[in-house]
C-alpha cells in the first residue's frame, strides 16, 4: 500500500471521509445460499439490479450483498482494506476508473484470466487485474422546453459560443460536476484537459458566465429537468438516458468534436479472487450480461444519443478512457491539487 | 576387451557423434549466451524508458513561491506504459527530503559513491513484486530555493522478462534451425570425406587375388599414406613371390642334373660286380653328395637372405662381431678341415646398420668360396676405411680368373653350377646383401693374395 489515506483527503479535500457509510445496501438472492458475494460499486442499485438478478438466476447457490458507495469513499475503503490485508468486497466496480487503476498499481487486485476477460479490447484491460465492463459516454443534457433547437450545442465549440454570445440567457444556467466532490467529475474534467485545448477556453467561459459546479448526476439532471439549469456539461450518459426515458423535457447531446466514453472498471480485491467473484465478472462480460447492462443504459453508443448521427463515425469521435497506467497522473496529489485549484479559480468558490 | 565396441565403431558414427556432441555443447553455450544477452538487452531497453520518464518528471519540477512544484507529465507515464503490463512507482522528494508527491514508502536508493553520476539504477521490491528503479536528481540554485530535488521512478519487471525470454526464444529458434542445418551439412561432409575410403575398399574388393600391382586409385593425402604402405606391402609380397618362384626354378634347374648323375652312378655302382671299381663309384657318389649338400645350403641361405632383406629390421651392429661369430661357429671345418682361419680385427668398432644374420650368411658364403677355391691361409676381418666399413675375406691364392670376375655375382654361373662347384651363388648372395644395405662388393688383388670385401656405409652412431 503506497497511497496514504491522508493523501486522498488532501487530494479531494474531503473532510468527512473516514467512517463514511455506503449510500445504499440491498441483498439479492436466496437467504440460504451457501455463498455470499459482496459487491461494492458506485453504480445505482436500480441501474445494475437487472444485471445482478440475471446473474443470480444462473447461479441459485449465490446470494449477493450490493453496497452502493460514492467513488471517493469506495476508493478509500478498498485501499484501506488492501493496506490492512483484510477481506472486504469480492468485487469492486467503480466509475472512478483512475482510482481503480491506482488500486491495481498498488497490488490491491487479484488477476483473472478467462475467455470473457481476454475477449476485452486491450484498452479496457490491464495486467488482467482490471476490466472495463460498460460503455457510458459523457454527454451534455439540456432542457428541451427552455433551450430552442437552434441553441442545442452539438460540440464544445457550440457551448463556448453560447456562453460567449448568449450570456444573458445561459449565464449561471450551465452546470457541471463539482470535481472536488465527484471522482467521476474530476476524471472527466481531467481527461478533457488532456484531450483538447478547448478545455482551457471552456473553463474560462464557465468562470466568466458564472457556471455552476455541483454534486452528483441525479442532482444535476433534476436541475435541468426543473429548469434551474438549461444545460449540463459532462454528465454520465447512462444516468441521463434513464432520466430522459421518464422525462421527455430532457434532451441529450453527445459532443461531436469528441465524446469521452467511460468504461466502468471492475476489480477483484485481494490476493486471489473467490470463485463466485470470477463467475460474476465472467457473467458481466458475457453477451448475456452485456445485454442486461445495455437494457439498463449502461452500454450506450455515443452515436445513438446524437440526432445527427450522420456527422462523423463513432470511432473517430469516441475517446474511450483507457484503463492504463497513464491514468495514475490523475491520482498524483500535486497534479490533482493544482488541477483542482485551477478549477476552483474558474468557479470562484 | 571392453573397448572393442568403440574400436570397431564406424568412422561415420565417430565423426557424427563427435560433431553432434560439439554442436550440443556449442548450442548450450550459445543458448546461455543468448539468454544473458536477452536479459542485458531487455534491461538496457527498459532502463532507457526509466531514464526518459524520470527526466520527464525532473523537467516538470518548477519553483513557485520558493517551493518546488511537480506538474507530473502524462508523457512520462505514456513512456512507462510502453511496458504495458508493469506497475509504476514514483516519488519526488524536495530539497529537505520530504516527499512532494508520489508513493510514500518506496525503498530507499542506495547512496551513490561520492563524485559518481547522480543517475542511479537499483533493484528493489515494489509491493511484493521485484522492480527496477532509477533515481535522478535535479539541482536548483534559485534565490528562493537551493538544493537538490530527487526523483525516483520504478517499474516492475514483466515486460523486461518477456522481452528477455522473447529474445532468447528467437535466438534459440534460429539456433535450432542453424543446428539442424549444420547437422545435415555435417553428415553430408562426413559422408563425402569418407567416400575415398569407400572407393578404396571397393577397388580392393574388386581386385583379383593374384593381382599385386600397386593400387592406382587416387586418394586424399591422409589415405595416400595407407595406400602407399599397402602398395609397398604388395610390392614386397610380389618380390617375395618372385624370389620364391626363382628359388623353385633354380632349385629345379640346379638339382635336376646332379641328382640325375647321382642316380646314374648309384645304378652303376649297384650293378658293378668288381668291388674295387664299385668303391671308386661310391667315393664319387659321396663327393657329389657333399657338393650337392653345399649347393642346397647355399640355395637355402640365399632364400633366407632374400627373405630377410625385405622383412628384417636393420640394427646397429659391429662387423667385428659378425666375423667373430663366423669363426667361432666353426662351420668351415666341415668344408675344409684343417685349414687355418685367421681373425683380422682391430680395437676400433666397425659399426654399420644392417641385419646381422644376412651379413653373416653373406660372409659365410665368401669364406666358403675362399676355402674351396683359394689357398690358405684364409683370414676373415672387419675394418674401417675411407670408403666405409668393410667385412673382408682374404686368401693367399690369385683369385678368380678375370673373365669370371666380370660375371661374378650373377644369380648363378652355369658352368660352376654344372660342375657342382657353385661359387657364383655365394657371390650372388653376398652381392645381394651388400646392395640391400646400400653397399657393394669389392675385389682386390694384394701382394699377399686375393681379398673380397663387403663395403657398407659406416654408422658411427648418434653419440660420439
Amino acid at each position: 500500500m503506497t497511497r496514504l489515506r491522508a493523501l486522498l483527503c488532501l487530494l479531494l479535500t474531503c473532510a468527512a471521509l473516514p467512517g463514511a457509510a455506503q449510500e445504499a445496501v440491498r441483498r439479492f438472492g436466496p437467504e440460504d445460499a451457501p455463498t455470499l458475494l459482496v459487491l461494492r460499486t458506485t453504480t445505482d442499485i436500480a441501474s445494475f439490479a437487472p444485471t445482478v438478478e440475471a446473474f443470480l438466476a444462473t447461479r441459485p447457490d449465490i446470494a449477493l450483498r450490493y453496497e452502493q458507495w460514492g467513488s471517493n469513499d469506495l476508493y478509500a475503503l478498498t485501499a484501506a482494506d488492501c493496506a490492512a490485508d483484510r477481506p472486504g468486497a469480492d468485487v469492486v466496480i467503480s466509475s472512478g476508473v483512475h482510482q481503480m487503476v491506482d488500486l491495481v498499481n498498488d497490488h490491491c487486485a487479484a488477476p483473472r484470466i478467462s475467455p470473457e476477460t481476454t475477449a476485452l479490447p486491450d484498452l479496457l484491460r490491464w495486467r488482467d487485474e482490471i476490466w472495463g465492463i460498460s460503455r457510458e459516454p459523457a454527454v451534455m443534457v439540456y432542457n428541451r422546453r427552455l433551450v430552442p433547437p437552434g441553441d442545442v450545442p452539438r460540440t464544445r465549440f457550440d457551448l463556448l459560443d453560447l456562453l460567449r454570445n448568449r450570456e444573458d440567457i445561459y449565464g449561471g444556467k450551465v452546470a457541471t460536476y463539482d470535481i472536488e466532490e465527484s471522482g467521476l467529475g474530476f476524471l472527466f474534467a481531467f481527461m478533457d484537459s488532456q484531450e483538447a485545448s478547448t478545455f482551457g477556453a471552456l473553463m474560462e467561459a464557465f468562470a466568466r458566465s458564472g457556471a455552476v459546479a455541483t454534486c452528483c448526476s441525479a442532482e444535476i439532471i433534476d436541475g435541468v429537468a426543473r429548469g434551474d439549469y438549461l444545460i449540463a456539461y459532462n454528465v454520465l450518459g447512462s444516468y441521463a438516458q434513464q432520466q430522459a426515458d421518464r422525462n421527455s423535457d430532457l434532451g441529450i447531446a453527445a459532443p461531436e468534436d469528441y465524446t469521452l466514453v467511460l468504461s466502468r472498471a471492475a476489480i477483484l480485491p485481494g490476493r486471489a479472487p473467490s470463485v463466485a467473484a470470477g463467475a460474476f465478472l465472467d457473467f458481466i462480460l458475457s453477451p448475456q450480461g452485456q445485454l442486461a447492462m445495455t437494457a439498463s443504459h449502461l452500454n450506450i453508443s455515443a452515436s445513438a444519443l446524437t440526432r445527427n448521427a450522420e456527422t462523423g463515425s463513432e470511432d473517430s469521435r469516441s475517446r474511450l478512457i483507457p484503463l492504463k497506467p497513464p491514468l495514475l497522473v490523475a491520482m498524483d496529489r500535486m497534479k490533482a491539487a493544482r488541477f483542482v485549484a485551477r478549477w476552483r479559480d474558474a468557479f470562484g468558490n | 576387451m571392453a573397448d572393442r565396441p568403440f574400436a570397431t565403431l564406424s568412422l561415420t558414427a565417430r565423426m557424427a557423434a563427435g560433431l553432434v556432441a560439439l554442436l550440443l555443447v556449442a548450442g548450450l553455450v550459445l543458448a546461455l549466451a543468448s539468454f544473458a544477452y536477452g536479459r542485458a538487452a531487455a534491461q538496457d531497453a527498459f532502463d532507457r524508458l526509466l531514464i526518459g520518464a524520470a527526466n520527464d518528471i525532473a523537467a516538470s519540477v518548477s519553483v513557485i513561491d520558493g517551493a518546488p512544484v511537480v506538474d507530473l507529465p502524462l508523457s512520462a507515464f505514456e513512456l512507462l506504459a510502453l511496458a504495458p503490463e508493469d506497475r509504476i512507482a514514483y516519488q519526488v522528494r524536495g530539497v529537505d527530503g520530504t516527499i512532494l508527491t508520489g508513493h510514500a514508502d518506496l525503498p530507499a536508493a542506495p547512496r551513490p559513491a561520492r563524485g559518481a553520476d547522480d543517475t542511479l539504477f537499483f533493484d528493489a521490491d515494489f509491493t511484493a513484486e521485484p522492480a527496477r528503479f532509477i533515481r535522478v536528481t535535479r539541482r536548483f540554485a534559485e534565490r528562493s530555493l537551493s538544493g537538490t530535488v530527487e526523483i525516483v521512478v520504478g517499474q516492475t519487471l514483466r515486460a523486461r522478462r518477456e522481452l528477455a525470454y522473447d529474445i532468447t526464444r528467437r535466438a534459440l529458434v534460429a539456433l535450432a534451425g542453424g543446428g539442424v542445418a549444420l547437422l545435415a551439412l555435417t553428415l553430408l561432409v562426413v559422408r563425402s570425406a569418407l567416400r575415398p575410403l569407400d572407393r578404396l575398399a571397393e577397388a580392393l574388393a574388386a581386385r583379383d587375388p593374384q593381382d599385386l600391382t600397386p593400387i592406382a586409385t587416387g586418394a586424399p593425402r591422409e589415405l595416400a599414406v595407407m595406400v602407399s604402405a599397402m602398395n609397398g606391402f604388395m610390392d614386397r609380397l610380389e618380390r617375395q613371390f618372385g624370389a620364391m618362384r626363382g628359388l623353385i626354378s633354380d632349385t629345379a634347374h640346379q638339382l635336376r642334373t646332379p641328382v640325375a648323375a647321382l642316380r646314374a652312378q648309384a645304378d652303376l655302382a649297384a650293378s658293378e660286380p668288381d668291388p674295387e671299381r664299385r668303391d671308386r663309384l661310391v667315393a664319387r657318389i659321396h663327393r657329389r653328395s657333399v657338393s650337392l649338400g653345399r649347393l642346397l645350403d647355399q640355395m637355402l641361405s640365399r632364400a633366407l637372405v632374400v627373405h630377410r632383406l625385405d622383412s628384417a629390421r636393420r640394427e646397429r651392429l659391429d662387423l667385428r662381431d659378425v666375423t667373430l661369430d663366423i669363426v667361432e661357429s666353426g662351420d668351415h671345418q666341415l668344408l675344409a678341415p684343417g685349414v687355418e682361419i685367421r681373425l683380422d680385427i682391430g680395437d676400433e668398432p666397425v659399426m654399420v646398420r644392417a641385419d646381422a644374420l644376412s651379413l653373416g650368411e653373406a660372409a659365410k658364403n665368401l669364406l666358403g668360396n675362399a676355402l674351396l677355391h683359394g689357398r690358405g691361409p684364409v683370414s676373415v676381418g672387419a675394418e674401417i676405411r675411407d670408403d666405409g666399413a668393410r667385412l673382408f675375406v682374404q686368401d693367399a691364392g690369385p683369385g678368380p680368373a678375370p673373365e669370371l670376375r666380370a660375371r661374378l655375382g650373377d644369380r648363378f654361373v652355369h658352368s660352376a653350377a654344372a660342375s657342382g662347384q657353385s661359387s657364383g651363388l655365394g657371390l650372388s648372395i653376398a652381392r645381394s646383401v651388400a646392395e640391400a644395405y646400400g653397399g657393394h662388393l669389392r675385389m682386390e688383388d694384394r701382394p699377399d693374395g686375393f681379398r673380397i670385401s663387403i663395403v657398407l656405409d659406416a654408422d658411427p652412431g648418434e653419440t660420439p
